[in-house]
C-alpha cells in the first residue's frame, strides 16, 4: 500500500483537547516519542467551549474544603454510580494538577491573597472552581498548547528540531485502531487537507476525543464530537460502560433557532442567577429531592443568605445537579409555565449590578448581545436544555487509564466512563481532563517500558481500513447531511431527557433503518478538504453510539442522574451495583451485558454518614458495613 | 422576519485556481452566516470547505472575509446586511488557499513558536504563585485572544506584503510577547528580540488589527503601543546608555534569545 504514508511514535494520542495534550505532555516528560492528532487546528478543540471553572478543592476561598469534600460531592452528584477509585483520585490530584498549569503560564483570576479564585457551582459545598471570568477552557488549553510549544523549544534548542520528540498533526482523522493480535499497532486515518492516508505506527494509542453531541440535535458540543473514541474503541474490541447516561445541561440560549444549544454557563448560577417561570415565580424550591433535602435551602431568604453565610445557611436550589435542574426546567415548560420561545427565565439582571454581571460574566453578556439582542444586564435570558456531555465511554483501569482487553490502548476525559457515574458535576470535567490526560499518558509510557517487541499492522487490515474510507467517494448515495439530521431527531425525540420503553424500541428500528441508508451515502468531489466526505464517514461512529445509548436506555429499568425513564420513574438500589456494557459481537452488532460494580472501599464508604448511604444502597449492602456502633464512623474533615 | 433567498457569491476553489460561484440560499430569523454556509453545504455543496468548530465565536476557526471585512462567520448576524444585498464570501486572504474558505494558517503556529515561552523563576514551586488581580489583568486581556488570526489576515505589514513574513510576527504573536513581558511571574526580557526578530518597528499602528478583533482587545493600544515604549526606554533611555557604555549595566545578559527553529 504505497499510497499510505507511514509515521512511527512511541505514543499517539488522539484528541487535541485538554486530555489529550495532558497526556502528550506526560509521554513526552517520560521520554516517549509522542503524536498528537486533532481533527480540527492545534488549540481549537472542544475544550475551549468549558467556561465556568475547574473543580479542584485547593481551599483557598474556604479553607473547609479538602479531597474528601470534593470526593463526596463528586459520588452524590453521580448518585454513588461513579467509578469510586476514579474519583478519588480525581479529588485528591486534581489542586496538583491545577497549581501545574499555573506553572506552566495559565493566568487564573485571583483572590485578596494573590491565589488563585475558586467560585460556588452546582452540587460542590464550597467555592472550588479554579476559573478564568467565563472562559476558562480556553485558559486551559492555551496553556496546555504553550507548554507543548515549550517542550518543542526545548528539543529545537538540545535536538536541533522541535518536532523530533513531539508533533501535532492538525486537521487528521482517524479511522481505525490497527492491532496486531490483541495488542494495539497503530492508528490508521487520514489527513483532512490533502485526503493522503496515513499509518500511525505505534504500541501504545490514547483515545482522548471527546464526546458524542452530534448524536443528538441540540447540543452545545461542535461537529468533532461524533463519538469517534468511543466507536474506535469499540471496533478494537473494547468495552464501553453506562452510555445510557447522557448529560442535558439545563441551560442553554434557546433563541434565536440558529443558537438553540449555545451554553449558557453554570456561573450565572453560582453568581447569584435564579431560574423563574413565566409567572416569575423561583420554582427550584419545589423540585429538590429527597437525596438531597438536608443540603438545599427552602426558602428564598435562606437561600439568599447563602451567598454571604455559607457557613450557616443551606444551598440555593439552583445550585442542584444538572440532572436535577434539567428535569425541573423541562417539567416546568411541559406544565405551560415556560418562556415565549420553550425554555425558561434565568435572571441574573435583577441580581447583581450590571458593572459585576459584566466583569464576571463577560462572554455570556457578549454572546446574548451579539445572538440574540438581549442585554443580560437589564433582562433575564431564555434558557432550555441541550445535550452537553457523556457520563458513559470506554472502560478504563483508573489509575492507569488503560482499556481492559486491549493492551496498549488508554483513553482519558470525556471519551473515558466510570468517574462521573450517572451524572457528572460542572468543574469536574476540566479537572477530569488534568488528572486522567496525565494518567493516561504515564500508563502508555509504563507500557512501552514493559513490552519487549513492537506490535506491527497487518497488510490486510490496511486495506480493509484504506477501503472502508475510500468507498462512500466511489459511491453515487444518499446526501449524509440528511442521513445525519435524521438521526439528530431520531435521537432527540426518542431517547432524549425522558425515556420510554416504547419510544426506546421505536428509536431502535429507526436506527437499523437509517445504519443502511449511512451504508449507502455517498459524497460528491474529492479527496482534499472534502466536509461531505468527511461527514460520510463519521456517521458509522454517529450510528454505533446512537445504538450503544439506546440499548443501554432501554436495559436500565431505574432513573439516576443522566437516565430518566418515565415508566421507572424512581432510583434502584439494586440497579446501582449494575454496570452496563456495550461490546461488538463477530458480525459487528452491539452486545449489552450487566457487569456488577465492585464494592467501594471500606475507608472511602466512612466518609459518609449510614443515613446518607441508605438512600442509595441495599439493605445487604448497608448490614455489610454496619460497626460495632452499628455505622460507618465519618471521618471528621 | 420571514424567511428570504439570500444571494450569495462563494469563493470555489484550490491553491491553483478558483472562481466566485453564485447561490441563492434560505435564510431564516437569527441566522449568523455561518448558519447559511451549512445550509449552502448541506443542499447544494457538499463538499464545499468552511473551518469551524464551536460556533460559538469562542474557538475562532471560521475566520473569513464577508464583503470584503475580515470577520468570524459564526459571529456575523444576517441582520447586519440588507435582504438585496449579495454577499462575497472569501478566503482570508493573506493566508494560501487550501479549498474554497479554507486557508493554510501555519505560518502564525511557526511564529508562536519563535517566542520565548513563560519563564518564571525555578524556585517559585506550583502552588506558591502569588499575582494580584490588578497585575494579571492585563496579560488575561491578551490571554482572552482565540487566535482566529483576523488581526494577521488584515495587517497591511504581511497582507500586501509577502516578504515581510520572515521579518514579521504580526500583531497576535506581538501581543504574546507583550502578555508575557507584563505577567508579573515572567522572568525573561524579551524586548530587543521584540524589535530585532519579531519586527515590531513595522507596526505603524494604523489599528487594523484592534478593528477586526472579534474579542474586542485593544492590540495597538494595550499591546503594541506599550511594548514600543519599553523597547524604546531600553534603546534611547540616556541613563540605560550610559551604564551599558561604562559596564555598569551588561549589554545583553538580559536578553532572552530567540528560539532556534525553522527560521534561518
Amino acid at each position: 500500500m504505497t499510497d499510505i504514508e507511514r509515521r512511527s511514535y512511541d505514543v499517539v494520542v488522539v484528541g487535541a483537547g485538554g486530555s489529550g495534550l495532558r497526556a502528550a505532555i506526560e509521554a513526552r516528560l517520560a521520554g516517549k516519542k509522542t503524536a498528537i492528532i486533532s481533527k480540527s487546528l492545534f488549540g481549537k478543540a472542544h475544550t475551549v467551549m468549558a467556561e465556568g471553572g475547574c473543580a479542584a478543592a485547593m481551599g483557598n476561598v474556604n479553607p473547609n474544603d479538602n479531597w474528601q469534600v470534593h470526593f463526596r460531592d463528586t459520588m452524590r452528584g453521580g448518585k454513588f454510580l461513579n467509578n469510586w477509585r476514579m474519583a478519588e483520585l480525581h479529588a485528591k490530584e486534581a489542586p496538583d494538577r491545577v497549581w501545574e498549569l499555573e506553572a506552566w503560564g495559565a493566568v487564573f483570576d485571583r483572590t485578596k491573597e494573590g491565589k488563585i479564585s475558586q467560585r460556588n457551582f452546582g452540587g460542590h459545598s464550597y467555592p472550588r472552581l479554579a476559573h478564568v471570568g467565563d472562559r476558562t477552557g480556553l485558559e486551559m488549553i492555551r496553556a496546555l498548547q504553550q507548554k507543548v510549544v515549550a517542550m518543542q523549544q526545548d528539543d529545537a534548542r538540545e535536538l536541533g528540531d522541535p518536532e523530533a520528540m513531539i508533533k501535532v498533526y492538525a486537521e487528521t482523522t482517524i479511522t481505525r485502531l490497527v492491532k496486531d493480535g490483541d495488542a494495539i499497532a497503530g492508528a490508521f486515518g487520514y489527513f483532512r487537507d490533502t485526503g493522503q492516508f496515513v499509518l500511525f505506527e505505534a504500541p501504545a494509542v490514547v483515545l482522548a476525543t471527546g464526546g458524542i453531541g452530534k448524536t443528538f440535535k441540540v447540543t452545545s458540543n461542535s461537529w468533532e464530537y461524533t463519538g469517534d473514541g468511543h466507536a474506535l474503541a469499540l471496533l478494537a474490541g473494547a468495552p464501553l460502560m453506562n452510555m445510557e447516561f447522557v448529560q442535558f445541561h439545563p441551560t442553554h440560549m434557546v433563541w434565536p433557532i440558529s443558537v438553540a444549544g449555545l451554553l449558557v454557563t453554570e456561573s450565572v448560577r453560582g453568581d447569584g442567577g435564579v431560574l423563574r417561570n413565566s409567572e416569575g415565580k423561583r420554582y427550584m424550591f419545589g423540585y429538590v429531592p429527597d437525596v438531597f433535602r438536608a443540603q438545599y435551602a427552602e426558602t428564598e431568604e435562606e437561600a439568599d443568605r447563602w451567598y454571604s453565610d455559607p457557613d450557616n445557611n443551606r444551598r440555593p436550589p439552583e445550585l442542584l445537579p444538572r440532572d436535577e435542574v434539567a428535569r425541573a426546567n423541562n417539567a416546568e415548560v411541559k406544565a405551560g409555565r415556560g418562556s415565549p420561545h420553550g425554555g425558561v427565565f434565568l435572571d441574573i439582571a435583577s441580581r447583581l449590578p450590571a458593572e459585576e454581571i459584566m466583569r464576571r460574566l463577560p462572554s455570556m453578556y457578549h454572546q446574548f448581545k451579539e445572538l440574540a439582542d438581549v442585554d443580560i444586564t437589564k433582562e433575564p435570558m431564555e434558557v432550555g436544555p441541550a445535550q452537553h456531555y457523556v457520563m458513559g465511554g470506554v472502560e478504563v483501569e483508573p489509575d492507569t487509564a488503560a482499556v481492559p482487553g486491549v493492551p496498549g490502548l488508554f483513553a482519558a476525559g470525556e471519551v473515558s466512563g466510570g468517574m462521573h457515574g450517572s451524572n457528572r458535576l460542572g468543574g469536574n470535567s476540566l479537572s477530569d481532563l488534568l488528572v486522567f490526560g496525565r494518567r493516561a499518558g504515564m500508563g502508555a509510557a509504563q507500557y512501552l517500558d514493559a513490552i519487549t517487541t513492537r506490535p506491527a499492522a497487518s497488510d490486510a487490515a490496511l486495506d480493509a481500513a484504506r477501503s472502508e474510507v475510500l468507498t462512500p467517494l466511489e459511491r453515487d448515495g444518499e446526501n449524509p447531511y440528511t442521513v445525519h439530521q435524521e438521526i439528530q431527531q431520531t435521537m432527540s425525540d426518542l431517547v432524549g431527557i425522558i425515556r420510554r420503553e416504547a419510544e426506546i424500541k421505536t428509536a431502535l428500528s429507526e436506527l437499523a433503518k437509517l445504519r443502511e441508508r449511512a451504508e449507502n451515502v455517498g459524497a460528491a468531489g474529492g479527496r482534499a478538504y472534502n466536509p461531505g466526505w468527511h461527514l460520510a464517514l463519521d456517521l458509522r461512529n454517529i450510528l454505533l453510539i446512537a445504538q450503544c445509548v439506546a440499548q443501554a436506555a432501554l436495559e436500565r429499568q431505574e432513573s439516576r442522574g443522566g437516565h430518566t425513564r418515565e415508566d421507572y420513574p424512581d432510583m434502584s438500589a439494586e440497579w446501582r451495583k449494575v454496570n452496563l456494557i456495550c461490546g461488538l459481537d463477530a458480525s459487528g452488532e452491539v452486545t449489552l451485558r450487566q457487569q456488577p460494580m465492585t464494592p467501594m472501599r471500606t475507608d472511602l464508604l466512612g466518609l459518609f454518614e449510614v443515613s446518607e448511604l441508605k438512600k442509595y444502597m441495599t439493605d445487604e449492602e448497608l448490614a455489610g458495613l454496619a460497626g460495632p456502633d452499628g455505622g460507618a464512623a465519618k471521618e471528621s474533615d | 422576519m420571514a424567511a428570504y433567498k439570500a444571494a450569495l457569491r462563494v469563493w470555489r476553489g484550490d491553491e491553483g485556481a478558483g472562481e466566485l460561484a453564485d447561490y441563492q440560499v434560505e435564510v431564516n430569523d437569527g441566522e449568523v452566516v455561518l448558519d447559511v454556509l451549512h445550509r449552502l453545504q448541506a443542499t447544494q455543496a457538499n463538499d464545499l470547505a468552511i473551518r469551524w468548530n464551536c460556533k460559538a465565536g469562542k474557538c475562532g476557526s471560521c475566520s473569513m472575509e464577508i464583503n470584503g471585512r475580515p470577520r468570524l462567520a459564526c459571529m456575523t448576524r444576517m441582520s447586519v446586511f440588507t435582504q438585496e444585498e449579495t454577499l462575497t464570501i472569501t478566503p482570508m486572504r493573506t493566508f494560501p488557499v487550501i479549498r474554497d474558505l479554507v486557508t493554510d494558517v501555519s505560518f502564525n503556529y511557526e511564529k508562536a513558536r519563535e517566542i520565548p515561552s513563560f519563564s518564571p523563576d525555578p524556585s517559585v514551586k506550583p502552588g506558591e504563585f502569588r499575582m494580584q488581580q490588578v497585575d494579571v489583568n492585563r496579560s488575561q486581556e491578551f490571554r482572552k485572544c482565540i487566535e482566529c488570526f483576523l488581526c494577521q489576515n488584515t495587517c497591511h505589514v504581511i497582507r500586501d506584503h509577502e516578504e515581510n513574513e520572515r521579518a514579521f510576527a504580526g500583531p497576535r504573536f506581538l501581543m504574546r510577547v507583550a502578555e508575557l513581558e507584563m505577567h508579573p511571574a515572567d522572568t525573561a526580557d524579551r524586548r530587543s528580540i521584540a524589535q530585532d526578530d519579531f519586527g515590531l518597528g513595522y507596526c505603524n499602528i494604523t489599528k487594523c488589527c484592534t478593528e477586526v478583533c472579534p474579542e474586542n482587545i485593544k492590540i495597538t493600544d494595550n499591546a503594541l503601543i506599550p511594548m514600543k515604549e519599553r523597547v524604546v526606554g531600553r534603546k534611547y533611555d540616556p541613563l540605560v546608555w550610559l551604564g551599558t557604555k561604562i559596564g555598569i549595566r551588561p549589554r545583553s545578559e538580559s536578553d532572552t534569545p530567540a528560539v532556534p527553529g525553522k527560521r534561518d
